[in-house]
């Protein structure tokens, strides 16, 4: 297993955003972290690529075992080795990931020259050729470029390149293709999934868009309100979703032949750190709620089918343990 | 970006014309003459219209106003009335004292102020950040005049390392750069510590710790990069007035000065002279800024693809 995450909490001062999370991950697949905006997402991805002390964050309790070794305790410099190396990162954003001062293949050659070792030449041959494998027209022209020059689908692949750079085992993504056009999603979305498959990558795809998911993804991770819903298959999560919330969030979706209007969201919002409800967290939006939602805090439950889910009253059709 | 600069330096001339028209009016505007100050005690209005007529002073002011526009575009800045001497003299002994102070100066508050605020920033709220903040407060606040009076009675008059006044040693300028210069620290440092904090939360410093850079060089390399954009422009003001800024600190060191001079005109009414320090200081701030702003497009390629 590349990559094992158990019981993980993010504390952030006095407030607990994150906990009692757990999924893992191998070489080869791809990894869905979904979850509506304030669930825990974009914390769970800044635990696994060692960068929580930039927010001020840190983990109380909970093990980060990445080829078999727990992150958790690693001093910053250990952590700094594994970052662009082992582990990369790519961000929500692509118009502000670069430094809009610095040339283009600057930025990508970093990687390789403190990473792999390489000089000024071949790190710069390197670049060139993971540009042209990205399918960026004339890479040895965009290398010199800034930022400013290139459109948000390009700069999304700069990134991309910077993340392959220095030939890391895992990727996490975080939102990679929300601030892109459609169009450009799909393309970003088909680079990625084509690198786990022809590397042997890990990916973990954090998203809120189950469309992207069900395309993408072989597992799920369902967050909600900094705690784990729900973790399967995709396959089983689409055809039977356990947590309601799950199902929820896959009756957002819009199918080919919806009558117009149909298509519902959840009713509610989800609660902010300060005010998360007692009990299950999703217990006041939830429409299978009952006895005992309120005030007991449903544990994690493995299913027969495989997978987890954290609910005293899962849906029907799955065998419970 | 030669254009650039070419079209900034054609807008000179109009903001030349429209200052030397308001300077002009200015000055004779204020009460009393030069006139005064020629006349020996006793002597009759009659001698007094003859040395009002001999400096054109009994024309319409639009007429003395294009003598002396002409004249200052044929690059003859006019004779002093008081001081009886070309004013282009007067201005080639006083500008170079003013130049040496105004860009030791600079050059003083540029280093320690960036230093400071880095220092700062990154310690921030910690204890090294407060002193430094403190002192630079205290810094901000000192009149300059007083600071001076301060460091000559410490560092000339106790301890005897300084000369207390003059221009005539390198180590007589060394307690007026510090005067001048501190102010300029204390701006320079604070406006480098908030870049700097508001420089590193950026979305793109997060992707350089995921890169695995080293804090340090994060900070160096492309942090202050970013945070030294606002600082030029800061640094560009201060160019202009820190040649007439530094009036209170030539006085109070007995510097012979552009400020000195503009004072000691300024009281007799010696009109040329005054119009002449003031068009210099005007151009002079107008040139800070110009540098300043073809520095920010040397650093920022957004800045150069915006000016073509």
């Amino acid at each position: 297993m590349l990559l094992r995450v158990e019981n993980l909490s993010v504390q952030i001062g006095s407030i607990t955003p994150l906990e009692g999370v757990n999924f893992d991950l191998d070489k080869g697949e791809i990894l869905g972290l979904v979850g509506e905006s304030g669930s825990g997402k974009s914390l769970t991805a800044l635990a696994l690529a060692g960068l929580l002390p930039l927010i001020g964050g840190r983990i109380p309790t909970g093990r980060l075992l990445f080829d078999g070794a727990d992150m958790v305790p690693m001093s910053r410099s250990q952590l700094r080795a594994l970052r662009g190396r082992k582990i990369a990162f790519v961000t929500q954003n692509p118009m502000t990931a670069l430094d809009p001062v610095q040339r283009i293949g600057d930025q990508v050659d970093f990687v390789s020259r403190t990473h792999l070792g390489l000089g000024r030449k071949a790190a710069r041959a390197r670049t060139v050729e993971l540009l042209t494998q990205l399918r960026i027209p004339q890479a040895d022209t965009i290398c010199n470029a800034y930022p400013h020059q290139l459109s948000g689908g390009m700069k999304q692949r700069i990134v991309i390149a910077m993340a392959l750079s220095g030939d890391p085992e895992l990727i996490i993504a975080d939102e990679p293709t929300t601030a892109l056009d459609v169009t450009v999603q799909a393309q970003i979305i088909q680079i990625l999934t084509t690198l786990v498959r022809e590397r042997g990558l890990a990916l973990v795809l954090i998203t809120h868009d189950m469309g992207v998911v069900a395309q993408a993804c072989d597992k799920v991770v369902v967050l909600y309100a900094g705690r784990l819903a729900e973790q399967r298959q995709v396959n089983a999560l689409f055809g039977r979703p356990a947590h309601p919330y799950s199902a929820a969030l896959i009756g957002c979706i819009p199918r080919e032949g919806m009558a117009p209007g149909s298509l519902v969201g959840i009713p509610g919002a989800v609660p902010s750190v300060a005010s998360y409800p007692t009990g299950c967290r999703f217990h006041p939006r939830c429409t299978n709620a009952g006895a005992g939602c309120s005030d007991i805090v449903p544990e994690l439950r493995s299913l027969d089918a495989g997978g987890a889910v954290a609910c005293h009253y899962p849906l029907p059709g799955i065998e419970n343990a | 970006m030669l254009g650039y600069i070419f079209r900034r330096l054609l807008l000179l001339v109009p903001v030349f014309l429209a200052v030397s028209v308001v300077i002009f009016s200015i000055i004779h505007l204020i009460p009393g003459d030069p006139i005064d100050n020629l006349l020996k005690i006793g002597s009759g209005p009659e001698q007094r219209e003859i040395i009002t007529a001999r400096y054109g002073l009994d024309k319409p002011l639009v007429v003395q106003y294009w003598i002396w526009l002409s004249g200052v575009l044929q690059g003859d800045l006019g004779t002093a009335i008081v001081a009886r001497r070309p004013v282009a003299d007067l201005i080639a002994q006083a500008l170079p004292h003013s130049l040496t102070l105004g860009l030791c100066a600079l050059a003083f508050s540029t280093t320690f102020g960036i230093v400071l605020g880095v220092i700062a920033a990154l310690n921030r709220d910690k204890f090294a950040d407060q002193a430094i903040m403190g002192g630079v407060l205290l810094g901000s606040t000192m009149p300059g005049f007083w600071l001076g009076l301060l460091l000559i009675l410490v560092f000339s008059v106790w301890l005897g390392m300084f000369p207390v006044s003059g221009a005539r040693t390198w180590s007589a300028l060394v307690l007026p750069v510090v005067t001048v210069g501190l102010g300029g620290t204390a701006l320079v440092a604070r406006v480098t510590r908030v870049a700097m904090i508001e420089a590193a939360q950026r979305d793109f410093v997060m992707l350089l710790h995921a890169k695995g850079m080293r804090p340090l060089r994060i900070n160096l390399r492309h942090v202050l990069r970013h945070a030294l954009i606002p600082v030029v422009t800061i640094l560009s003001l201060r160019i202009g007035w820190i040649l007439g800024g530094a009036v209170t600190v030539e006085v109070v060191f007995a510097r012979p000065g552009l400020g000195t001079l503009l004072i000691k005109s300024l009281n007799q009414h010696d009109y040329p002279v005054v119009q002449a320090c003031l068009l210099i200081l005007a151009m002079a701030v107008m040139l800070g800024t110009l540098i300043g702003d073809v520095i920010q497009a040397a650093m920022d390629p957004r800045i150069r693809a915006a000016l073509g």
